[in-house]
């Protein structure tokens, strides 16, 4: 297993988020976790990279709790790509050579410059990487921010809603790309997402998150309709077509 | 993971190489600038003899004194204070996230101005001279520096305070930084009541910010906590990268976003303190410096600091050496010059809307 959670819980204050949050993720699974707005996805992968402090429970990388490590070892091992994207009048080779941060003593090495250049190749970012990223669209933006946490080089890397700016093209590119990551390079990624018939075509693993709890995780080929309803309260169908699980909602 | 695929990127290695001729070059004003600034005045020496006693190959040695004892030591005040101002006013601009930010803009200037003359009048650390080319000697650089540094500690505080409990606006804490700037120069001028005469016009004196004032003593107590900063700020070059990435991006890098913005401060607050308690209140450099460097090299902290340190510089020796040429026996002090610079800038950047 290279993550494994045990009874976490949040509260902002005195309001709780989750409680006995507990899951396990083996080594090149893609995970989705979801659930309706604001039941705290988000919430949920920042206690994981311990941007925020969980107020109970374990989080064991490779048998390692990262709780007890340095800031800058946690950053080795798991990578973020947050919800929203900050930019600035930096160009996205900048951007994307920030992820080297957590590796870098005094400079960065010509190692990094090549693992740079490696990612911005793999995710056909060339034509954009002397460009400045306040100048550029959400989706490159976007594209930008994977690229920055996948320099990281790290075990885990956590996706809130990637392919929510994406267009259809780059929505199938992203989360191929990301699976063939995770085939190849030994990494597991833990991803938000809203789309089902996205997640259930490529992700391999989900967790449905309904008011503070876990409630009901598997593969994805276990996902009902009636689960879906529990969660979202939408009355849908699952059908195969051309191959791939498609939901479609049958209320609205 | 391993992406390595052995080669290197040439478009980006010519593109930050373009950036350190611009900074080279920037370092080949700043000398020119130097011979030039010691060269004029109300006596002008000819640049060559400058030169030449500058590496200390000088033939005749009859402008040894005016260059080594006053325009040398002048100069250097101006490259140091102009660095250290400007580096603090950028760190400022990144760490609160406001294009708007410098040690003037936000009045820890006039806290440092404040916690200095009251260190001199009521804690008697220093003595007022009737003279007008240096009003005052202190006579405890420590002691009114540390005062000052205390008061500058204040003012930041109350600045951390505003722009991140209450998560305002950029405007709103330049507002703050207003109020606390004019509070501390009422305080400054309500210490005057308690001032004699002589004390009286040094402290009307110091609202004027003059880099003559420094001795080569001060001079030295002034490079010595700059450079430190400098290299404090320079260090967490990438820390200031990630930040400009967003909070939640820079926490997830392994950066610790709030200790970093909280001895940035306090490391502004040093340099603020020092400078001012010496020079008097200099303002805009901190502001504009940051602004027109990153115009020329972009966002990037690696290249923005030593950018900020060598424009800072630039400005500041500019501004004095025009101060004393400009209207010739009399001398402008410098911060007069730099807020005919500064206050222009401060508002265009207002009117257009700062997105950095
Ligand atoms: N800083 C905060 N202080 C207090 N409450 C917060 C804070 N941030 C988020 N919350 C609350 O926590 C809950 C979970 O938020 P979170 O952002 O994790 O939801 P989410 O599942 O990611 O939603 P979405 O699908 O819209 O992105 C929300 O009800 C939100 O109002
Ligand atoms: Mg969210």
């Amino acid at each position: 297993m290279i993550l494994t959670v045990g009874g976490l819980s949040f509260q902002y204050k005195s309001r709780e988020i989750f409680n006995d949050v507990t899951f396990e993720l083996g080594r090149n699974e893609v995970l989705a976790i979801m659930g309706p707005n604001g039941v705290g996805k988000t919430t949920l992968l920042r206690c994981l990279n311990l941007i925020l402090k969980p107020t109970g429970g374990t989080i064991m990388v490779e048998e390692q709790n990262i709780m007890h490590l340095a800031k800058r070892d946690v950053a080795k091992r798991l990578g973020y790509v947050p919800q929203k994207q900050e930019s600035g009048r930096m160009t996205a080779f900048d951007a994307i050579l920030l992820g080297r941060r957590p590796h870098i003593t005094w400079d960065i090495s010509e190692k990094d410059l090549k693992i740079v250049h490696g990612v911005i190749k793999r995710l056909n970012l060339e034509h954009l990487s002397l460009q400045y990223i306040d100048q550029m669209s959400g989706g490159e933006l976007q594209k930008v921010s994977i690229a920055r946490a996948l320099v990281q080089e790290p075990d885990l890397l956590l996706l809130d809603e990637p392919t929510s700016s994406l267009d259809l093209k780059n929505q199938l590119e992203i989360l191929s790309e990301i699976r063939n990551i995770t085939r190849f390079h030994s990494v597991s990624v833990i991803m938000t997402m809203h789309d089902l018939n996205l997640a259930l075509r490529f992700l391999n693993k989900f967790i449905f998150l309904k008011s503070g709890m876990i409630y009901s995780a598997g593969t994805c080929k276990d996902v009902t309709p009636e689960m879906i309803h529990d969660v979202y309260g939408v009355q849908t169908a699952i059908r195969e077509m051309y191959g791939y699980p498609v939901v479609i909602p049958l209320t609205g | 993971m391993h992406f390595d695929n052995e080669e290197l990127p040439a478009a980006y290695l010519q593109y930050t190489r373009t950036k350190i001729i611009i900074l080279c070059i920037g370092v080949i004003i700043l000398f020119f600038l130097l011979i030039l600034s010691i060269s004029s005045g109300a006596v002008s020496i000819p640049p060559i003899e400058v030169f030449q006693t500058l590496i200390g190959e000088s033939v005749s040695l009859k402008w040894n004194k005016i260059i080594l004892s006053i325009r040398l030591p002048q100069a250097l005040t101006a490259i140091v204070a102009g660095a250290g101002l400007g580096c603090a006013g950028l760190a400022m601009q990144s760490i609160l996230r406001n294009p708007l930010a410098s040690p003037f803009t936000f009045g820890i200037a006039h806290a440092a101005a404040f916690g200095a003359a009251f260190s001199i009048i009521i804690l008697g650390s220093g003595v007022m001279q009737n003279s007008s080319i240096n009003p005052y000697v202190i006579d405890n650089p420590f002691a009114t520096t540390f005062v000052a540094f205390i008061s500058c500690l204040l003012a930041t505080a109350v600045i951390l305070l505003i722009s991140h409990l209450k998560r305002a606006t950029p405007e709103v804490t330049v507002l703050a930084g207003v109020a606390i700037g004019s509070l501390c120069t009422a305080a400054t001028m309500f210490l005057q009541l308690f001032a004699d005469d002589t004390q009286l016009a040094a402290v009307v004196f110091w609202t004027f910010g003059d880099v003559s004032r420094a001795d080569w003593g001060e001079l030295a107590i002034m490079a010595v906590v700059t450079v430190l900063s400098l290299v404090y700020f320079y260090y967490h070059r990438w820390d200031y990268n990630a930040i400009d990435a967003g909070d939640e991006t820079a926490s997830s890098l392994g950066v610790h976003v709030a200790r970093i913005r909280i001895v940035g401060m306090i490391v502004v607050s040093v340099i603020t303190a020092v400078i001012m308690s010496f020079l008097g209140i200099i303002g805009f450099v901190g502001l504009i410096s940051p602004h027109i460097i990153r115009r020329i090299v972009g966002d990037d902290h690696r290249f923005t600091i030593p950018g900020t340190i060598i424009m800072g510089a630039i400005l500041l020796l500019a501004s004095d050496t025009v101060g004393r040429v400009i209207i010739v026996p009399h001398v402008v002090p410098v911060s007069v010059v730099t807020s005919f610079l500064g206050a222009p800038m401060f508002l265009y950047l207002l009117v257009r809307g700062y997105n950095r």
